[in-house]
């Protein structure tokens, strides 16, 4: 009887090309390497620089969704891209896809859209699989029990160049949630809840995968919203063992298999969970049962609450160091120690982001936009995550709820989450948003972020004051 | 790559824990190209005011930090975003060492590809040189990448963790991509023996409806 292994073992097993060694790194194979128009520019440079190919630009896709404007079409259906940096950057990537054979998802194009939101939507993503990316959620793919991490542009160039990565081996880290959410509390509220329990350094240097009742209940795009932030606790990755809820997902997209390569292919996945009696290098725990929707009151994503609780004050932390860095947070946000959020005014509402742009958000979200308006004097900017998840939320009728209410109906990108494109915050603003990270100047220069679920930002909405979703519930 | 072996400069220290890339380098500044010009983002909402004039008060815009090369910050440096443009930004300012008492993993993996050399010391270490910056902020600092040592301002040599491989790539300025390079013949023996799962390319043709088929095929 061989060792027990975890899902992470079985993955990292299955794609070592040559063993790490006291001296040298693994080589590992990469399935899957997703390119966008920011992270890989320099790393195409270099390319050419040495004279190398791509070595398979048939495991690899591109897409547009950083820098792009998530604008309206104009009449003749186009995306405007008025920023020249951004057109030279689009253009380049254009340029290096062209050249090198790689696929591209245009801006515009009826698959393009957030890179993290794409690959699990067209079926490319797939148990079992390494997945890499130039940027640090590509954790979310993590959720069909992939191996799936960021990299940085030198390690883009050398996937690039070999289709293959030089990693030490991570540790793992069982992250066990269980119970059952109440009514209004949601996959972000796990994930925030997480972070702040156990900080934004909590996970560094180790792989989590999420285990227990509360995981296994979740749909695959709740599993996505909680694997995308693993990085925000600093978890390079997050997985969470495949199942039948994951199979249903994959099924019938375009690049799934197909017939009776499908039902081989998900016996091969069954196989991927964690063995009886495997041994994880440390464990977490979260009862999702006692959990209420979380919002963040500071400048990292560890500094969240549950809604009704007051903004924690510097007397009540535990060190001189936490104290700085709460005083310092706190300043920034324009925040009072030991005041409740709730009612606290809100300018901007946020609804998208590789972490809650998929259809079951803006469904969630458009519940509390229904036959309500958006408060005056609120920004409400609603950004699918893909065209198709734009195509999917269209065809039901989402986006007329939403512009009824007075909300903005964008075009699909990252848009507001990092003040790299057209979607900013403006300074001194409070947002409430779906995304990721609530740091400073994220949204844009001098923006003050506070991250919650779709629940939360619609309720936030149509309230204009930080609110508590469970009281809009029907 | 240049080879690096000794580094012996000017410290500044910025006694800020979780510094993450979006503060390093904001993601306005990202929509370039190439690598160069990038220390002009570096901090930039720390190092100016909202009016664009320099914030007197921000560490390394203080007279004594000018020409410093090593930067020391709280623990969990470089969090968040995988950008490699931060240790591109504190490179292109000059700086050729972090020390802190912990590094996100993503930052460290791109700042030892790049020469930028991330020092990972006690978390004492780091108040006591937090401590001695205070009265000294002419401190300097050796770091001996082969023997793996800081030198403290008092003479004690303190040791730090690296990575064996890369530290043989940055003492001898080689890259890693070369030695990846090297691996062809393996990494054409895994191809052949390990079955596609997906084909990106069925996409661009057309043909995604067979892109399973291929997947059973290798």
């Amino acid at each position: 009887m061989s060792k027990p292994r975890t899902l992470f073992d079985k993955v990292w097993d299955a794609h070592v090309v040559r063993p790490e060694t006291p001296e040298t790194p693994a080589v590992l194979y990469i399935d899957l390497h997703l390119i966008h128009e920011v992270t890989s520019p320099q790393a195409f440079t270099e390319l050419r620089q040495r004279g190398l190919r791509v070595r398979r630009p048939d495991k690899t896709l591109a897409t547009m969704d950083h820098s792009t404007p998530t604008t309206p079409r104009n009449h003749l259906g186009i995306i405007p891209v008025v920023d020249p940096m951004a057109i030279s950057q689009l253009e380049q990537l254009r340029k290096n896809c062209a050249e090198f054979g790689i696929p591209l998802f245009e801006l515009g194009d009826e698959n393009q859209g957030i890179v993290h939101v794409i690959g699990p939507e067209q079926g490319l993503t797939q148990p079992g699989m390494m997945i890499v990316c130039g940027d640090s959620h590509t954790s979310t793919h993590g959720a069909f029990g992939a191996l799936a991490f960021g990299i940085g542009t030198s390690e883009v160039g050398h996937v690039l160049a070999t289709q293959c990565l030089l990693q030490r081996k991570p540790k793992t880290c069982a992250v066990r949630i269980d119970g059952r959410l109440g009514p209004g509390v949601t996959a972000k509220d796990i994930i925030l809840a997480l972070i702040a329990k156990y900080g934004v350094g909590g996970g560094t240097g180790y792989v989590f995968e999420y285990m227990g009742e509360a995981i296994r209940s979740l749909s695959m795009e709740e599993r996505m919203t909680i694997c995308n932030m693993s990085i925000e606790g600093g978890a390079r990755a997050g997985m969470v063992a495949p199942d039948d809820t994951t199979f249903e997902y994959i099924a019938g997209r375009p690049f799934a298999p197909k017939g009776a390569d499908f039902d081989a292919a998900v016996a091969r996945w069954r196989t991927l969970p964690s063995d009886e009696g495997a041994v994880f290098d440390h464990e977490l725990t979260l009862s999702a049962s006692d959990l209420k929707p979380m919002i963040t009151y500071g400048t990292n994503p560890g500094m969240g609450i549950p809604i009704d609780a007051p903004v924690p004050r510097p007397e009540d932390m535990p060190d001189a160091r936490s104290r700085a860095a709460l005083d310092k947070a706190l300043a920034y946000m324009g925040l009072e120690p030991g005041k409740p959020l709730l009612g606290h005014p809100v300018d901007v509402v946020f609804i998208g982001s590789c972490t809650n742009s998929r259809l079951s958000d803006l469904r969630q979200a458009a519940q509390f936009f229904r036959g309500r308006k958006v408060a005056p004097g609120v920004r409400v900017m609603v950004v699918p995550g893909s065209q198709q998840v734009k195509r999917a939320a269209e065809a039901e009728g989402l986006d007329r709820i939403f512009k009824e209410a007075g909300a903005e109906w964008r075009e699909a990108g990252c848009s507001a989450c990092l003040g790299m494109n057209d979607d900013k915050v403006p300074p001194g603003k409070y947002a409430i948003s779906t995304s990721n990270r609530n740091f400073e100047g994220r949204q844009g220069p001098g923006a003050r972020t506070m991250l919650a679920s779709p629940l939360t930002a619609a309720a936030a909405a149509v309230t204009g004051v930080v609110t508590d979703p469970r009281t809009l519930l029907n | 790559m240049e080879p690096i072996s000794m580094i012996t400069g000017k410290a500044v220290v910025l006694p800020v824990e979780n510094i993450d890339t979006d503060q390093i380098i904001p993601a306005r500044f990202l929509k370039v190209t190439d690598k160069s010009g990038l220390a002009a983002g570096l901090f930039e909402a720390w190092r100016y005011r909202a009016d664009g004039t320099l914030n007197p008060d921000f560490p390394l815009n203080r007279p004594e930090a000018a020409g410093a090369t090593i930067l020391i910050s709280g623990r969990n440096f470089g969090c968040g975003s995988s950008r490699e443009h931060a240790p591109w930004a504190l490179q292109d300012y000059g700086f050729r060492a972090v020390i802190a008492p912990s590094f996100a993993d993503i930052f460290r993996s791109n700042a030892l590809k790049i020469g930028l050399l991330p020092v990972t010391v006690e978390q004492t270490v780091y108040d006591e040189l937090v401590a001695h910056y205070a009265v000294d902020p002419q401190m300097h600092l050796t770091i001996d990448l082969a023997a793996q040592t800081v030198t403290l301002p008092d003479g004690r040599q303190i040791s730090f963790p690296i990575d064996a491989f890369s530290k043989y790539c940055l003492l001898h300025g080689v890259d890693q991509l070369g030695f990846l390079l090297n691996q062809e013949a393996l990494i054409a023996e895994y191809e052949a023996t390990h079955p596609q799962p997906v084909v990106t390319t069925a996409y661009s043709r057309g043909k995604t409806e067979e892109q399973g088929n291929d997947s059973m095929s290798a």
